[in-house]
């Protein structure tokens, strides 16, 4: 059960969060222009690896807010959290 | 007393009687005894039947790493209790316990016939055997499984208790109250630190409290004393809080942890008055110090499981803290000196003892003490064999060769009435890996301890590998220190008395003369696992321990391989001829000891298991005999039955009178989401499939939400209320989910757009009137409208004033007949209703609930998302291609509408279905076929939505069939489980396909 910082609300725990699966795949601005492959690239690829991943998280029971986090996902370590929009730390 | 109560102790009264029933036999014990500790001062050993071969076996430790005496207590209760250790249930006046796994009692049953046919037992036997014929399992070999493994029974009533749950933080939470938690809690307290022990007996103290021996003194005093003043001091501090009979379940990430207090679990039934039995702690603490201790091992040696083998600290506990002789005549077989402590606490008290020893001399203080009070040592020794079936008599003994792979000499033969076992100790790690930490081997006494890298907790004294006592002071004092940031503490100069142990030897699986194969040397004693097959599975090309495990069972009954895990890693090691350590170990899972079902649900019971919503008008639905059904939370009329009818009658009279004069239905449930902003208009055009930005102010329009997949999502009315406002409504079920939605792509993909979402579902109620005299009911409602088509059409909204009280009023239909909705605040709700049901009287309007609803729309072939669809549905599928704007450039799901695979000519696509026979009402979910001759018989869809139609007066469906959209009037087969229905494909529009109704 980790303890999540909210880049809102400050620390609170897990089960106030949602998690919305990886994090910067941005939705094509032409979905019209694209090619099936290239649309199901988008939709259906996720990467879920063993390691360092960047997530999605919504603080579904608290602010409401969606944001990101980085998560190793081999030991449940939180690196960070940032608000949607910034900038993701360079490893 | 009891002949085998030698001693008196402070932790039991022996001036309190407390009587108690085991297998339907009276008993007397002592306030202060566990069930075990009271069995045993009566001289009972046996207390159950091993798993598999149904031998007899007794109490062997005093602890939670009991693998024998598990108990089904006080049976014919509402409050019963299978599996429960006897080792760990306080004794209370009255309590009734019964041992589980023997039938029809302890000293006879038919079980043990599997002893005899033993050989033909191997590991994997149940999955070897019982695979054919295949017939035999479900009748035969199931129930014989089941009724020979005897697993206890569960209660039949509900639980009449209490159970809480209770969330706490600290700064430090210690895990074991023994003589390293107690360093560590008084540290922690010291130091103006939150602290929190959490102990799972009822005293402090551990293993240190019952010591008196001169060879272990801490400041000159016996460590039993020296400890005693500890927690005196401890109990004063402020900044601590003790918790004792607590148990820690779970360790989690993050220093979150649960823990079990038993509340009322040692008081009589009687005293217990209806109060909380137990409460779950959940614990985030910053820092956690886990001090949990070491369980000693058995050996493994031929028939080393009958009653009257025991661990010999167990044997050790029982005479000094319970004033329990386990034997008079003792025998310790040991390969360390920890048991020399037990021999010596025998001889002093005037006790025969004797005992052999794998190693070939130890020169150690303990050792000296006890050859100096004249206590027999067989040197570099191994027990042979054991004799006795229900209690142990006699064993015989042979030396060891040079190596320890053989035996040598001959056989020597020892009465006695009690052997006691050590094979050193393995330090209890489960809870350092289930917090995710990793464990290191060490070679010199064979034990996985703990390899800390995670700084939010440490591990002290013995489950840290820290096993002399003058270890278990300094370093934990040490540690602590560091991990706290702590300069000083009182236990800096602590001058402590040691016996060092200095010789060891370890042999996993003890040599005998006795052909391998003939042996039973046991290792899981609950799951009856023995060493023959741990090599059966490994000659059987099994390799890795977690398959070992599975195949044989080693380590997977409730006790988790408590102690049997290290002696299968051992002897699969020397098996392979690789090194323990390369092995790695089986994974350790929560719950360290199981849980009551009790205490992890704790306070969601009956009304309180999930949140019950109710709209404004509840209360008008329970007064006028409404049945429920769940929609969600939602508690929603389901049928508003008139004297006896049921469903069927009760729907029937509902829809046909909402089409021929006026309905009433509670549509509060409906999601609602208040959209505002200047972009509002931009954000219903990206989201709906139609187009949204001509709909002007105080119309309405239909609309429909995909997946990105291209699937429906939800469908909805919206009404324009302003320039920059919109009140969208969701289905029911969907209105949370749709709002996550919605804001996910308002603030991750689309930022700059200008839009503000508010759920107001609860905040205003909604009465929806329908039927050809629903117009007259409205006026007289609201007697200064206007309700001409001309003045106020159809898809759209007007405010009014229900004596001053502001609504809104829109004209839509999910029933294809002439309809309003009225909103209200919540508050009115309720007034609202009873003035329609009031202006409608004299057109006997009728309250319609979920069934006629569906009916009703099904009629009109409106679909239901989530029943006519199902996440794999296009509008396309649907037959709503009507909805889906061409010209719109972009919209959620949009590009996925003309995927090749949403695109396929041969999908399921939405029908109606008219069956040959009007009065046949298809089951929904049923299958659809149409071509019964080729086999397989291929299934080609399903019924979604099924009525007899009281308006047609036939039976109606709606269907999704393969191909459908083109398949308008052929035959097809609903094959039933009696008989195959004939069936029509037709329009999905069954009724007013001309629209007529809604401007009636
Ligand atoms: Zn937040």
């Amino acid at each position: 059960m980790f303890l999540i910082n909210c880049p809102y609300c400050g620390e609170r725990d897990q089960s106030e969060f949602s998690c919305g699966g990886e994090a910067h795949i941005v939705r094509p601005k032409q979905p019209t222009e694209l090619s099936d492959d290239q649309w199901a690239e988008y939709l259906f690829m996720r990467k879920n690896i063993k390691g360092v991943q960047f997530e999605r998280w919504n603080h579904a029971h608290g602010c409401r807010k969606w944001f990101n986090m980085v998560r190793d996902t081999s030991n449940d370590k939180i690196h960070a959290v940032y608000k949607m929009g910034e900038k993701p730390p360079v490893e | 007393m009891t002949k085998y109560r030698v001693n008196k102790t402070k932790h039991v009264d022996q001036t309190k009687t407390v009587s108690f029933d085991f297998d339907g036999k009276s008993y007397h014990g002592f306030e202060g005894d566990t069930l075990a500790s009271a069995l045993l001062s009566n001289g009972v050993h046996l207390v159950g039947r091993s798993f598999k071969y149904h031998r007899p076996r007794g109490i062997m430790s005093s602890g939670s790493e009991e693998p024998n005496a598990i108990c089904q207590i006080n049976e014919d209760t509402d409050l019963t209790e299978p599996n429960v250790r006897a080792t760990e249930i306080e004794l209370y006046e009255g309590l009734q316990a019964s041992s589980q796994n023997c039938w029809p009692s302890v000293n006879f049953d038919i079980g043990g016939i599997n002893n005899f046919i033993s050989p033909f037992i191997p590991a994997g036997f149940y999955y070897k055997t019982f695979m054919w014929p295949k017939s035999f399992w479900k009748k035969i070999y199931e129930p014989l499984i089941r009724w020979s493994a005897g697993l206890g029974k569960s209660p039949t009533k509900p639980d009449p208790e209490l159970y809480d749950h209770k969330h706490v933080h600290c700064d430090v939470l210690i895990i074991g109250g023994g003589i390293s938690g107690i360093i560590a809690s008084k540290i922690a307290a010291k130091n103006n630190l939150k602290t929190i022990l959490i102990e799972d007996k009822n005293i402090l103290g551990g293993s240190t409290i019952f010591q008196k021996n001169e060879n272990y003194k801490i400041n000159d005093k016996y460590s039993g004393e020296w400890i005693d003043e500890e927690i005196a001091e401890l109990k004063k501090l402020d900044n601590l809080t003790i918790k004792t009979r607590t148990s820690l379940a779970a360790y989690h990430s993050y220093n979150y942890l649960l823990a079990k207090e038993n509340i009322s679990d040692h008081l009589p039934l009687d005293k217990r008055n209806g109060g909380i039995r137990q409460r779950l702690w959940k614990i985030r603490a910053d820092k956690v110090i886990v001090a949990t201790g070491a369980i000693e091992r058995p050996l493994v040696f031929n028939n080393n499981d009958r009653p009257g083998i025991m661990l010999s600290n167990s044997v050790k506990k029982y005479l000094d803290f319970y004033g329990v002789s386990c034997g008079f005549k003792n025998v310790i077989f040991t390969n360390n000196d920890s048991a020399y402590e037990t021999a010596v606490s025998l001889k002093e008290k005037g006790i025969s003892v004797e005992m052999i020893d794998i190693r070939k001399k130890s020169n150690s203080k303990i050792v000296k003490n006890a050859e100096q009070l004249g206590v027999k040592i067989y040197w570099n020794s191994t027990v042979v064999n054991t004799f006795g079936l229900r209690k142990i008599y006699s064993i015989e003994i042979m030396n060891l060769s040079e190596d320890g792979s053989n035996v040598v000499g001959n056989k020597i033969r020892i009465n006695c009435d009690c052997l006691a076992i050590s094979g050193g100790w393995t330090p209890m790690v489960h809870m350092h890996t289930q917090s995710g930490g990793k464990l290191d081997f060490r070679e010199i006494d064979q034990t996985f301890i703990p390899n800390e890298i995670d700084k939010n907790h440490i591990n002290v004294g013995s489950c840290n590998g820290d096993f002399e006592l003058e270890e278990i002071i300094n370093i934990t004092n040490k540690k602590v220190k560091n991990f706290l940031k702590v300069s000083e503490t009182e236990f800096d100069n602590t001058s402590v008395l040691n016996s060092k142990e200095l010789d060891k030897r370890n042999i996993w699986l003890l040599p005998n003369y006795i052909s391998e194969g003939k042996c039973k040397s046991f290792i899981d004693f609950q799951n009856d696992s023995t060493a023959k097959d741990i090599k059966l599975a490994l000659r059987e090309g099994f390799k890795s321990i977690e398959h070992v495990k599975r195949y044989t069972t080693t380590g997977m009954a409730t006790d988790q391989g408590k102690l049997s895990n290290m002696h299968a890693l051992g002897i699969i090691a020397d098996t392979a001829g690789v090194k323990m350590g390369t092995l790695g170990t089986t994974t350790f899972r929560p719950p360290f000891t199981p849980l009551t079902f009790g205490s992890i649900v704790g306070r969601s019971v009956g009304n309180f298991f999930d949140i019950i919503r109710k709209t404004s008008i509840h209360e008008w639905h329970i007064q006028n005999k409404a049945k429920f059904e769940n929609v969600g939370q939602w508690k929603r009329p389901w049928y508003y039955p008139i004297n006896n009818e049921g469903l069927h009658e009760a729907v029937q009279r509902e829809s046909k009178a909402a089409r021929d004069s006026a309905g009433i239905l509670d549509a509060s449930t409906l999601g609602k989401i208040d959209i505002q902003g200047t972009d509002a208009s931009e954000f219903l055009n990206r989201i709906y499939t139609n187009a949204w930005s001509k709909l002007g102010i105080g119309k309405c329009r239909y609309g429909l939400m995909l997946n990105e997949d291209g699937m429906v999502y939800d469908d909805g009315v919206t009404t324009r209320l302003g320039e920059n406002h919109y009140l969208m409504t969701t289905t029911t079920g969907g209105a949370a989910n749709v709002l996550s939605k919605l804001e996910d792509y308002l603030q991750t993909e689309w930022p700059e757009l200008d839009v503000y979402l508010t759920s107001v579902t609860d905040h205003y109620s909604t009465a929806s009137i329908c039927g050809p005299n629903s117009k007259k009911i409205l006026k007289k409602i609201f007697p200064d409208k206007d309700f001409s088509d001309d003045a106020f059409p159809h898809m759209s909204y007007q405010n009014g004033k229900i004596d001053e009280i502001n609504c809104r009023i829109m004209r839509i239909s999910f029933t294809g007949e002439l309809s309003y909705e009225i909103n209200i605040e919540s508050k009115y709700g309720k007034s609202l209703w009873e003035k329609c049901i009031e202006a409608g009287k004299e057109f006997k309007i009728t309250p319609y609930g979920t069934e006629t609803m569906h009916l009703l729309r099904a009629e009109k072939g409106f679909i239901i998302v989530g029943q006519d669809t199902d996440g794999t549905m296009t509008p396309i599928d649907l037959q709503m291609d009507w909805i889906v704007s061409k010209k719109k450039y972009d919209f959620i799901g949009k590009r996925s509408l003309y995927r090749s695979d949403t695109i396929r000519e041969d999908r399921k696509q939405l029908v109606g279905l008219l069956t040959d026979d009007p009065n046949e009402i298809l089951e929904e979910g049923a299958q659809i076929v149409s071509d019964m001759s080729k086999k397989p018989i291929e299934m080609i869809g399903h019924v979604t939505s099924s009525y007899f139609s009281p308006n047609l007066n036939k039976s109606i469906a709606l269907a999704v069939v393969k191909s459908g959209k083109t398949m308008n009037g052929q035959k097809l087969i609903v094959p039933m489980e009696n008989k195959n229905i004939n069936v029509t494909v037709s329009d999905s529009v069954f009724l007013d396909k001309e629209n007529k109704r809604i401007n009636a």
